[in-house]
């Protein structure tokens, strides 16, 4: 493979890496806040239990999403240095600004969340709490700010080859980021709860009946059950935006290779690349049309117009942004039927847990990643429904790329592979263990005494 | 903004300045919780605990001045960005494969099953040597102008120990403020045992850089610009035999002193690394692109500077906050 296609292939594992810790803390910090203010109004202990299991599982991710961040910044300039040297003066502002106003602000006061609750007044400790979510927030905005100017990009002039900005309340405010930020919290919400469900579900079936375990099982299908149908709305919301700006990308998801009427939603097809057509159609008609124009007549564009005169192909791959839509919907409609289920056996008759069968919670412990899948899968659509550009419009991928020899490149992406592998089987076993630990009761054991003297101190921070 | 002159001059400058400042920053407080770390395989496992306590709070917003130093450079200088990363592909793979193996070592080593924790607590010490080595490899390789020979390369070896040694040297200093009884003792050895690593590294970082450019020969060498430099050798001699006195009565009963070889350390750290900036300024590619070639539009420029202005001393008010809630010796880490 060329340094073209390996650096993307190390791109893209580096960042579906990382984004699947970010995606669980910004969320998970608001519901900390969340158990921590219960805590505070009710005094009930129940919360902060809650809390101290649920910390630990955030500064896991917290800890697996920053040196996977780190990684990142340094590959704009190892692997991408056209990127900023063509559009630097728009995205280094951005970037800058997310360092400056969230990577400090949740740096420094995770200590203080993690280890300051008998050090500092209570007060003090939620403060903190607040302020690494806000942080995590604001990480999100910036970043999905500039992501979305990579799509949608605007408030700015080309001078000799370069990009200048004209106007930043133009490009914070790009057609696309409202959208795009939107789509992306409340994915980050939708993994949460259902993380929570599904590792609380996993400590029910071990047996636990703990006060805690009742509260956060509660939480996380509540929060799925009220989440997923904004979710789905604000996903259509973002497709009509994506078809307005990138037609191209909608055209991709759809499969539809002409520009015209009456188009089918497929719900499988065998996309030919070579042939520019579609076989094995399984399709509603009419669909696509109707979701897309809501009118049967409503006109889709087609990959066909995507294609210059000298018969370069300026669309997306198909297959990949097509396949992934599918499972990104499909995952949502997964979540749709699990958390509408268990929140109405969990409602009737006020039963709570209590009310959902024992084949219900067993769904619930895969579908506790299920976020994962979803968040992966819009970002496959949406990023490789870019291609081949990189700033839609401005830069493509290609005119990016540093020149570094490829076995480098390949070299570099074996080693992230097989530690990005390593840890996240690491980090799945981890959750279970500490959910398995919490269903024990989370007692110090007796330590064996080391060289004479007697251990007395207690577990450490886990 | 014509208040300052031309902001094509003193933008990139006041850039540069805080990207050096923010790289300092990183290299001290990066430089002891990577020191402590490479310290790792002489402790034993009941000091491993104490010894990862002391750095527990506080790792996290160390290595933020690294993302800042780097976001700086890629915002405020692209190209250099670009041509420096692109230069050093190799070892800054190794250290970021380090930073990620002794991130999440932070938290594994005390969340994964008891079993588990020595091969973490292995995890934690490699990735702190792997981190630290490529970036003394680094600063080696730049030091050579980003060259590529065999020559350069050797030396590039021996500035990755140095650095290294000295991290650990750093490292040891802040154990022996942040513990007590054993380990302090254990550490004040450590330390001393470490001062050769930052002389000999100081050393050879001086006497190369000179050799390497005709340029910086000259702005060293030549009166009056040698009067500039004097004191910084000078300096750097003093504050050596001023830390080697204050790790001499160390440790004792009242813990007078323990924070002077800490502070002698962070000293040589800025000394050493005035002298860097005085030889390589005006560029940030040595003898290649200047700060103001390299620098991005002044209207963006600005709007960081605006941001930085806010941001920054509030950055360092909610640090101070940090330290000042985890100050004095460390005890164990708790949730609750």
């Amino acid at each position: 493979m060329d340094t073209l296609m390996l650096s993307r292939i190390q791109f893209g594992a580096n960042i579906s890496f990382h984004i699947l810790f970010p995606t669980i803390t910004i969320a998970l910090g608001w519901v900390l806040l969340f158990f921590k203010l219960r805590f505070n109004a009710t005094g009930n202990a129940r919360w902060m239990e809650a809390y101290r299991f649920w910390v630990k599982v955030f500064a896991l991710s917290f800890a697996m999403g920053v040196v996977s961040g780190i990684t990142m910044s340094f590959q704009f300039g190892t692997n991408w240095p056209g990127f900023m040297e063509t559009v630097g003066n728009i995205a280094g502002p951005l970037l800058a600004y997310e360092v400056m106003t969230a990577f400090f602000l949740e740096a420094v006061f995770l200590g203080i969340m993690l280890f300051g609750f008998s050090r500092v007044p209570g007060w003090l400790h939620t403060l903190a709490t607040f302020l690494v979510a806000f942080g995590t927030t604001m990480s999100a905005f910036w970043i999905l700010v500039l992501n979305s100017w990579m799509h949608t990009p605007q408030g700015f002039e080309v001078r000799e080859g370069v990009a200048h900005a004209t106007s930043w309340f133009e490009i914070i405010f790009n057609p696309s980021m409202p959208y795009r930020l939107s789509h992306m919290l409340l994915a980050s919400g939708l993994t949460v709860a259902f993380l929570i469900a599904g590792l609380s579900a996993f400590r029910w079936l071990l047996g636990d009946r703990s006060k805690s375990v009742q509260v956060t099982m509660k939480t996380g299908v509540y929060m799925g059950a009220l989440l997923i149908p904004l979710q789905i709305f604000m996903g259509d919301m973002h497709g009509l935006n994506t078809l307005e700006h990138q037609p191209q990308k909608v055209a991709a998801m759809e499969g539809n290779w002409d520009t015209q009427s009456h188009v089918p939603l497929l719900l499988f097809a065998l996309l030919d690349e070579e042939a520019r057509e579609n076989r094995m159609e399984v399709a509603i008609p009419n669909m696509a049309s109707i979701i897309l124009k809501h009118k049967a007549e409503g006109v889709v564009p087609g990959l066909n117009d995507f294609v210059t005169e000298e018969g370069e192909v300026m669309h997306p791959p198909v297959a990949p942004v097509f396949w992934s839509f599918r499972i990104m919907v499909g995952t949502g409609f997964a979540m749709l039927f699990l958390s509408w289920g268990a929140a109405i056996l969990m409602l009737r008759k006020r039963r709570g847990p209590e009310g959902v069968p024992k084949l219900m919670m067993l769904a619930m412990v895969p579908m506790a990643f299920s976020g994962w899948v979803a968040t992966l899968a819009g970002w496959y659509t949406t990023e490789i429904g870019r291609q081949p550009w990189l700033v839609q419009g401005v830069l493509t991928t290609e005119m990016a790329v540093a020149d570094v020899p490829a076995p480098f490149v390949g070299t570099t992406l074996g080693a992230y592979l097989s530690i990005y592998a390593l840890l996240l089987s690491a980090y799945i076993g981890v959750l279970f263990f500490l959910a398995r630990k919490a269903v024990d009761g989370d007692v110090p054991r007796p330590r064996t005494p080391l060289s004479g003297h007697a251990v007395t101190r207690e577990i450490p921070a886990e | 903004m014509e208040l300052f002159g031309d902001p094509a001059v003193w933008l990139p400058f006041t850039f540069a300045a805080l990207m050096g400042v923010s790289i300092l920053i990183y290299v001290v407080l990066d430089g002891f919780d990577l020191g402590v770390g490479v310290l790792f395989p002489f402790a034993t496992d009941e000091e491993k605990d104490m010894m990862v306590a002391s750095i527990g709070p506080f790792w996290d917003a160390n290595e933020t001045w690294l993302v800042l130093a780097i976001g700086l450079l890629l915002v405020a200088f692209p190209t250099a960005h670009g041509t420096i990363l692109t230069a050093l592909y190799l070892p800054v793979a190794i250290m970021l494969i380090g930073l990620i193996l002794r991130g999440v070592a932070f938290e594994f080593r005390v969340k994964a099953p008891t079993p588990h924790k020595a091969t973490w607590n292995w995890l934690f010490f490699i990735g702190s040597l792997m981190t630290s080595l490529s970036q003394g490899f680094m600063l080696g390789k730049y030091v050579m102008g980003l060259e590529s020979t065999l020559g350069t390369w050797a030396f590039a070896m021996i500035t990755a120990v140095f650095l290294t040694v000295a991290y650990s040297m750093i490292g040891a200093c802040w154990l022996i403020i942040k513990t007590e009884g054993i380990l302090q003792g254990k550490a004040v050895d450590w330390a001393k045992g470490g001062i050769w690593g930052l002389v000999l590294g100081l050393g050879a970082v001086s006497l190369a850089t000179p050799l390497v450019s005709a340029r910086i020969f000259d702005k060293w060498f030549t009166y009056p610009e040698i009067l500039l430099l004097a004191p910084l050798p000078i300096l750097s001699a003093v504050m050596v035999m001023m830390l080697w006195r204050s790790l001499q009565r160390l440790p004792n009963a009242t813990d007078a002193g323990s924070k002077g070889p800490f502070a002698c350390a962070i000293t040589l750290f800025i000394l050493a690394f005035s002298g860097l900036a005085y030889s390589f300024y005006p560029y940030v590619v040595p003898e290649k692109l200047t700060i103001y070639e390299a620098a991005s539009a002044p209207e963006s420029l600005m709007i960081i500077l605006v941001g930085a202005i806010v941001v920054i001393p509030m950055i360092g008010g909610y640090t101070a906050l940090a330290y000042w809630v985890f100050k004095g010796k460390a005890s164990e880490l708790r949730y609750d």
